[in-house]
C-alpha cells in the first residue's frame, strides 16, 4: 500500500497546471482529490512519474447559474455539489447523484471533474451528466474546446482529454423535472452493480446506466423506445439492449441486463415518466 | 452493594477515543530495519530461479534472504493428527503453494525502499495445476504436498478414534440410521471462507540484546508467542519476551504467530539489528489466517409431526495450503453438532483437505457457528417439508430444562439452560404472530419486497480447552491495587471488567485498580484471549486472587488491632478494615500494605474450571427481501442471550453487537473468493464486502443470566455467541421470504446475485 516514488509538484492557478502538463509529458498525472489516483497508485496499478496536484486551484470550484445551464468547475467536490442551493433548485438530480457517492470522507475530497476524467463505468457522477446532456470544457496549451458529454467516454478509463488538457468545466442544462437514480449496491459505500440515471430535461427524457459497459453509457434503446411514445414499462425492457455489462463477483453480465431492465423501470416510475 | 452486574463505562475507551492506542508499528525502534516479504503471485508453481541482483542493488537494501540461506527446520502442521509431511518451510523450498505464499524477505532501511526493492525481485515460476476446490482435493492427483502423497490432512472420527478421544462405536455411521424417520431432507450447504479482518493488521518487531530476544507482536495470545520463539530459537525461557501491546483486534486469526512475525526475530539475529515488519490490508487479506470454509452434507430425518430423530452431518474442511488449526476445527463441529435439540441417532464425519489457498484458522465461534448453521438451516428445511412453523419443530425438539447437565449423542456435557425460555422470549420480543401475518399479507398481494423471518435457538461451548489461567492481585503501599492477568485483551475490555472484580472483592475505587497484562516479563503465565474463554477462567482468577488478599489483610488488620480475625470486616464504602461494633478502630489498605511489607498483600491463583460453559440463546431476524434485485435489507434482529451472570452488562452487549454484525457479515455479505486458478478475487475491502454500520439495523438485545455452576462467578462466555447465533438466523430469514417461490436454500452469502438465481430456478422449475 505503498506507492512507487514519484515527484510532486503543487500548482496554484490552472495556468500553471497546464504548463506543468506540458513541461513533464505524458508521465505526469494531475491530482485532483485522489479518491480515484491514489488507490490505484497505491496498490501499484499506476505509476505515474509526477503527480500535479491542483488541488489548491480554487478559481475551478464553484456552481454557477449561467441562464440556460448550471456550469459547474471542475474541482467542485461531491459534498460541496450535494449542497450547492444552485444545483440543489437547478438540477436537483446531479445534486442528488452526488450525494449518492460513496460515504462522507469520499465527497469530501473526490471532485467532479476527476470523476469524469477517470472514466470509471461503475462511477455516478458521468452517468447523471450523460442523462441530462452535459457538455464538458477543456483547457490545453492550444485554448479550450467543448466536448459534448456523449463523445467524451472514450474507452475503459478513458476520455476525450488530450495528455495536455484540465478538464474545467461541467455545463447541464437546467433540469428541474421529475428525475430519478436507482443505484443498486450491497453496501452503502460501494460502487453501483447496476445504477439507472432518469433525467427529464425539457420534453427529452435522458437515461443513462452505471456499470452496463466499458463506459458509462446512455440507454440508448430505452429513450428512442419513449420518444416513439413507448410506456415506461416497455422501454425499460429495452434497458439493456445491444450492452455487453461485464461478468464479475457481484453480478454476472445476464443478472447486469436484468437489474438494468428492473432499475430503469423503477427510475422511470420514480421520475414520473 | 456489589458492583458486579453494573454498566461500569470502558476504562479503555477514553485512550483509544482521543489520543489513540500504542499499536506495535507505533513503537519507537531505534535503528530497525524494515522487512517486506516478496509473495507469491501463483497459486502452484515450482521456483526456477530467483534473482536479488537488482534488489540488492536498490537504495537502503540491506538484505534479500531467500530459503537458500534460512537455516530453521520447516514448521510442522500446526493441527493434530495433520499429515506430518505437510509442513511449511520458512520461505518458499522451490514450490509455492498458494498466493501469498512467502518467497523473499527484503530487508531495508526504510519500508518504501524495503517496498521498491521488493518488486526488483526476479522470480522465474513454471505454474503446476492447482487444486482450488476442497470438494475435488481429497481424489485429486494434483497434490498441494508431493511429499505427503495425498491431499488429506486429517479424517474425523477415524483420527478421533484411534487416540480414543471418541468411542469406536462413533467410527462408523450407526445401522439403520434413519430407520423410523418418516421424512429425511437432505441439503449441500456451504460455509463459505471468510477473512477476520481485524482493524489492526499483523505485525511484529524484534531486538536481541546479548542473547536475550525482545519480540513485539500483535496477538491474541503473547505467552504462546513467547513460546514459539524459545523453542525455534532454543532459548531459555528468561531469555525471550514477547509483548502485545494495544492490539486492534484478531477475532481468533491473531491466536498462533505466523511465520512472517517470527521470521522478523531471524532477520533481527541474522543482521544484528531490531527489525520490523507490518503488513499491508492486501496481505492480510491474501495470508493472515481465513476462517469457516467448510462444505457440508446435511441430513435430517424425523417424524411428520415434528420430532427429530436422526442426523448426519459429513463435512469436507479447507484447510488451505498449510494446515494449521483451522484443519481441527472441525473437532468442535462435532462437538456441538446438535445444538439445542434432543436428537437420538447423529453421524459425523469430516475430511480435512489441503488446497491451494490461504491457511485456516480460528475464527469468532471457530468451529461451532458452521455446527450452528448446519443444524439451523436443516432445521427449517425440516420444518417447511413437513409444512410445520419452524418456531414449533424447535419446541418440539429443545432439550428441556430440566435435563442438565446433559450429554449429547456426541459426548458433550451442557452445563445448564433453558432453551424454552429462551426461544418464549424471542417470539414474543419479535411479536412474531403479527410478523407472520404481515409476511402472509405480502405473498398474498404479491409484492416485489417479500418478507422473511428467520429463527436461531444455539447452544455453543466457551472455555472448551481444559487448563488454567493465571490472575494476581496486590495491594500497593499507597492503598492502589495492581492486577495482573494472561488473557491478552484486544478489544474486550478486560481492564475495565477485572478492575471490577478487584474492586467488588476489595473495596478499592475501579480507577485505583491497574491492569497488567500483554507482556510475558510482567506477567509470569498466561493462556490468552480466545475461544470466550477470558472472564471464566482469568477473570475468575483475579476474583480469587482478590479475596485470598482480602483474608490475608483481615488477617493482618487483625494482628494489628490486637483483635480477633473473625472480628474484622472490610467496610468496602471506605476501602477499611475495621473491628466490629469499633469503626474507629480501623486500618486503610495502605496501611496494611505498609505494613506487610513489599508484595506482601498478594496473591496468585491459577484457576482451572472443571468444564466448558454453554452459552445460549435465541436469535430472530427479520428480512425484507427484493424478489426483482435479489436485494436484502434487513428490518429487524432482535437476540436474546444468556451467557450467565453478567459481571458488565455494557461489555456484554458490546460483545453481542460486534457479534450480531460479524454474523450478519458472513450471512449477507463477506466471502473470500478465488478463481480457478487460485486467484484472490476478494482481495481488498472494495471487492471483499466487509460489512458497515449502514447494512445493519438497530439490535434489539435481550439478556437471560442462567448462572453457570463451573464458576464461582457464573458466568459463561460472551464472545462468540452473537454470531454463532446471529449467522443462521439471518440465512433462514432470507430463505424464508423466498419459500412460497419454490425456493428451498441460498448459501451464503445471501447475495443478490444467489438470491435471483435461486428465485429464477424456481421459477424454472415450477
Ligand atoms: C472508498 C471509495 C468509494 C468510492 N465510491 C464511489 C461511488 O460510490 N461512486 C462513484 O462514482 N465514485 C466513487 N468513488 C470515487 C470517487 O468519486 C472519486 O473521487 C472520483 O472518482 C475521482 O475524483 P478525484 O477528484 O478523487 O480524482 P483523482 O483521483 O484525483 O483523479 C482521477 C483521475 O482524473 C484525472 N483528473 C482529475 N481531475 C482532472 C481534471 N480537472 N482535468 C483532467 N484530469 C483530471 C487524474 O489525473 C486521474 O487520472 C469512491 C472512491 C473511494 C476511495
Amino acid at each position: 500500500m505503498i506507492p512507487a516514488p514519484f515527484d510532486y509538484v503543487r500548482v496554484g492557478s490552472l495556468d500553471e497546471a497546464i504548463s506543468a502538463l506540458v513541461e513533464h509529458g505524458e508521465d505526469a498525472k494531475l491530482l485532483a482529490g485522489g479518491h480515484s489516483l491514489l488507490p490505484l497508485m497505491k496498490l501499484r496499478l499506476a505509476t505515474p512519474s509526477v503527480l500535479i496536484d491542483i488541488g489548491p486551484v480554487r478559481e475551478l470550484s464553484y456552481v454557477v447559474d449561467a441562464g440556460d445551464h448550471v456550469a459547474i468547475g471542475a474541482l467542485t467536490r461531491h459534498h460541496d455539489l450535494h449542497h450547492d442551493p444552485v444545483a440543489v433548485s437547478q438540477v436537483p438530480l446531479l445534486s442528488m447523484v452526488a450525494g449518492k457517492i460513496g460515504d462522507p470522507q469520499v465527497r469530501h475530497r473526490g471532485t467532479i471533474g476527476g470523476s469524469l476524467t477517470h472514466a470509471d463505468p461503475a462511477s455516478d457522477l458521468p452517468a447523471a451528466v450523460l442523462a441530462l446532456g452535459g457538455t464538458l470544457v477543456a483547457r490545453g496549451p492550444a485554448g479550450e474546446r467543448q466536448i459534448p458529454a456523449d463523445a467524451f467516454f472514450s474507452g475503459f478509463l478513458e476520455s476525450a482529454l488530450a495528455p495536455d488538457e484540465v478538464l474545467t468545466e461541467i455545463r447541464v442544462p437546467k433540469a428541474v423535472g421529475g428525475h430519478a437514480y436507482q443505484k443498486f449496491v450491497r453496501r452503502a459505500q460501494d460502487w453501483a452493480i447496476v445504477g439507472s440515471v432518469v433525467a427529464r430535461v425539457g420534453d427529452r427524457v435522458g437515461v443513462a446506466l452505471v456499470n452496463m459497459g466499458p463506459t458509462p453509457l446512455r440507454a440508448l434503446a430505452v429513450e428512442q423506445a419513449l420518444a416513439e411514445g413507448a410506456s415506461a414499462a416497455e422501454a425499460a425492457e429495452r434497458a439493456a439492449e445491444g450492452l455487453e455489462p461485464p461478468s464479475d463477483n457481484n453480478a454476472t453480465a445476464e443478472f447486469r441486463r436484468h437489474l438494468a431492465r428492473v432499475l430503469t423501470r423503477r427510475a422511470l416510475a420514480e421520475a414520473g415518466v | 452493594m456489589s458492583i458486579l452486574g453494573n454498566r461500569v463505562l470502558r476504562r479503555e475507551d477514553p485512550k483509544f477515543l482521543t489520543t489513540g492506542g500504542t499499536y506495535v508499528d507505533d513503537l519507537p525502534l531505534e535503528g530497525a530495519v524494515h522487512i517486506v516479504y516478496v509473495r507469491s503471485p501463483m497459486a502452484h508453481a515450482r521456483i526456477h530461479s530467483i534473482d536479488s541482483t537488482e534488489a540488492l542493488r536498490s537504495p537502503g537494501v540491506v538484505a534479500v534472504f531467500t530459503a537458500a540461506e534460512v537455516d530453521l527446520p520447516p514448521m510442522p502442521p500446526g493441527a493434530p493428527f495433520a499429515n506430518p509431511a505437510m509442513v511449511r518451510p520458512w520461505l518458499a523450498d522451490g514450490v509455492v503453494r498458494f498466493v501469498g505464499d512467502l518467497v523473499a524477505a527484503v530487508v531495508a532501511e526504510t519500508r518504501e525502499q524495503a517496498m521498491d526493492a521488493a518488486e526488483l525481485v526476479l522470480v522465474d515460476y513454471e505454474p503446476f495445476p492447482v487444486v482450488i476446490d476442497p470438494e475435488a482435493a481429497a481424489g485429486s492427483d494434483i497434490l498441494v504436498h508431493e511429499a505427503a502423497g495425498t491431499n488429506v490432512v486429517l479424517r474425523m472420527p477415524e483420527d478421533l478414534v484411534s487416540v480414543g478421544m471418541v468411542p469406536p462405536e462413533a467410527a462408523t455411521e450407526p445401522p439403520e440410521m434413519f430407520a423410523g424417520c418418516e421424512v429425511v431432507v437432505r441439503q449441500r450447504i456451504v460455509n463459505q471462507r471468510v477473512a477476520p479482518c481485524p482493524l489492526e493488521v499483523r505485525a511484529a518487531a524484534s531486538r536481541w540484546d546479548d542473547g536475550h530476544l525482545t519480540q513485539w507482536t500483535t496477538t491474541q495470545a503473547p505467552h504462546g508467542v513467547k513460546a514459539s520463539l524459545a523453542q525455534i530459537f532454543g532459548l531459555a525461557d528468561d531469555q525471550v519476551r514477547a509483548v502485545a501491546p494495544d492490539v486492534g483486534g484478531g477475532f481468533g486469526a491473531k491466536i498462533g504467530a505466523y511465520p512472517e512475525e517470527l521470521f522478523v526475530a531471524w532477520i533481527a539475529r541474522k543482521i544484528g539489528r531490531p527489525a520490523r515488519w507490518v503488513e499491508t490490508r492486501s496481505e492480510s487479506m491474501l495470508s493472515l489466517g481465513h476462517g469457516r470454509a467448510q462444505v457440508q452434507l446435511a441430513e435430517l430425518g424425523g417424524t411428520r409431526d415434528g420430532r427429530l430423530l436422526a442426523y448426519k452431518l459429513s463435512v469436507i474442511q479447507d484447510a488451505g495450503a498449510y494446515p494449521a488449526f483451522g484443519a481441527f476445527l472441525p473437532l468442535m463441529t462435532r462437538t456441538m453438532l446438535t445444538g439445542v435439540y434432543d436428537i437420538e441417532r447423529v453421524y459425523f464425519a469430516d475430511t480435512s483437505v489441503a488446497t491451494n489457498t490461504n491457511p485456516t484458522v480460528a475464527y469468532r465461534g471457530a468451529g461451532r457457528p458452521e455446527a450452528t448453521a448446519a443444524i439451523e438451516r436443516m432445521v427449517d428445511i425440516f420444518a417447511a417439508e413437513i409444512g410445520m412453523d419452524p418456531a414449533e419443530v424447535r419446541r418440539k425438539n429443545l432439550v428441556g430444562r430440566d435435563r442438565f447437565p446433559f450429554t449429547t449423542p456426541t459426548g458433550t456435557t451442557y452445563d445448564v439452560g433453558d432453551y424454552e425460555a429462551a426461544l418464549d422470549r424471542v417470539l414474543e420480543a419479535a411479536g412474531y404472530s403479527e410478523l407472520r401475518a404481515e409476511q402472509q399479507r405480502r405473498r398474498e398481494a404479491g409484492e416485489a419486497k417479500q418478507l422473511g423471518i428467520g429463527l436461531s435457538t444455539y447452544v455453543e461451548i466457551t472455555n472448551g480447552i481444559p487448563g488454567s489461567e493465571f490472575g494476581s492481585v496486590e495491594v500497593l503501599a499507597d492503598g492502589r491495587a495492581r492486577v495482573r492477568t494472561g488473557t491478552s485483551p484486544h478489544g474486550q475490555g478486560h481492564v475495565t471488567s477485572w478492575s471490577q472484580l478487584v474492586a467488588d472483592q476489595l473495596g478499592i475505587a475501579i480507577e485505583d485498580v491497574e491492569v497488567i497484562h500483554g507482556d510475558t516479563d510482567l506477567v509470569p503465565r498466561g493462556v490468552g484471549t480466545f475461544g470466550s474463554k477470558s472472564l471464566q477462567s482469568g477473570g475468575v482468577a483475579v476474583f480469587q486472587a482478590a479475596e485470598q488478599v482480602v483474608d490475608k489483610a483481615r488477617k493482618l488488620a487483625a494482628e494489628l488491632l490486637e483483635a480477633n480475625p473473625n472480628d474484622i470486616e472490610l467496610d468496602k464504602q471506605s476501602g477499611r478494615f475495621q473491628v466490629a461494633g469499633t469503626p474507629s478502630a480501623s486500618k486503610t489498605w495502605a496501611e496494611l500494605a505498609r505494613a506487610s511489607g513489599d508484595g506482601g498483600l498478594s496473591a496468585e491463583v491459577d484457576f482451572a474450571a472443571s468444564g466448558a460453559t454453554f452459552p445460549f440463546g435465541a436469535h430472530l431476524v427479520v428480512a425484507e427481501v427484493d424478489t426483482e434485485t435479489g436485494g436484502v435489507t434487513l428490518k429487524r434482529i432482535v437476540a436474546v442471550d444468556d451467557a450467565g451472570r453478567l459481571v458488565n452488562p455494557l461489555i456484554a452487549e458490546g460483545q453481542i453487537h460486534g457479534g450480531l454484525a460479524q454474523g450478519v457479515a458472513q450471512a449477507l455479505m463477506e466471502e473470500m473468493c478465488y478463481d480457478e486458478q487460485g486467484n484472490p478475487i476478494t482481495a481488498n475491502l472494495a471487492d471483499y464486502e466487509f460489512v458497515s454500520a449502514a447494512e445493519l439495523p438497530s439490535f434489539e438485545t435481550y439478556s437471560m443470566e442462567t448462572p453457570t455452576p463451573i464458576n464461582p462467578l457464573g458466568a459463561k462466555g460472551i464472545g462468540e455467541s452473537g454470531t454463532i447465533g446471529s449467522t443462521p438466523a439471518v440465512q433462514n430469514a432470507v430463505c424464508d421470504a423466498l419459500r412460497h417461490l419454490g425456493v428451498r436454500h441460498v448459501d451464503m452469502p445471501t447475495s443478490p446475485l444467489r438470491v435471483w438465481k435461486a428465485i429464477e430456478q424456481a421459477k424454472g422449475k415450477s
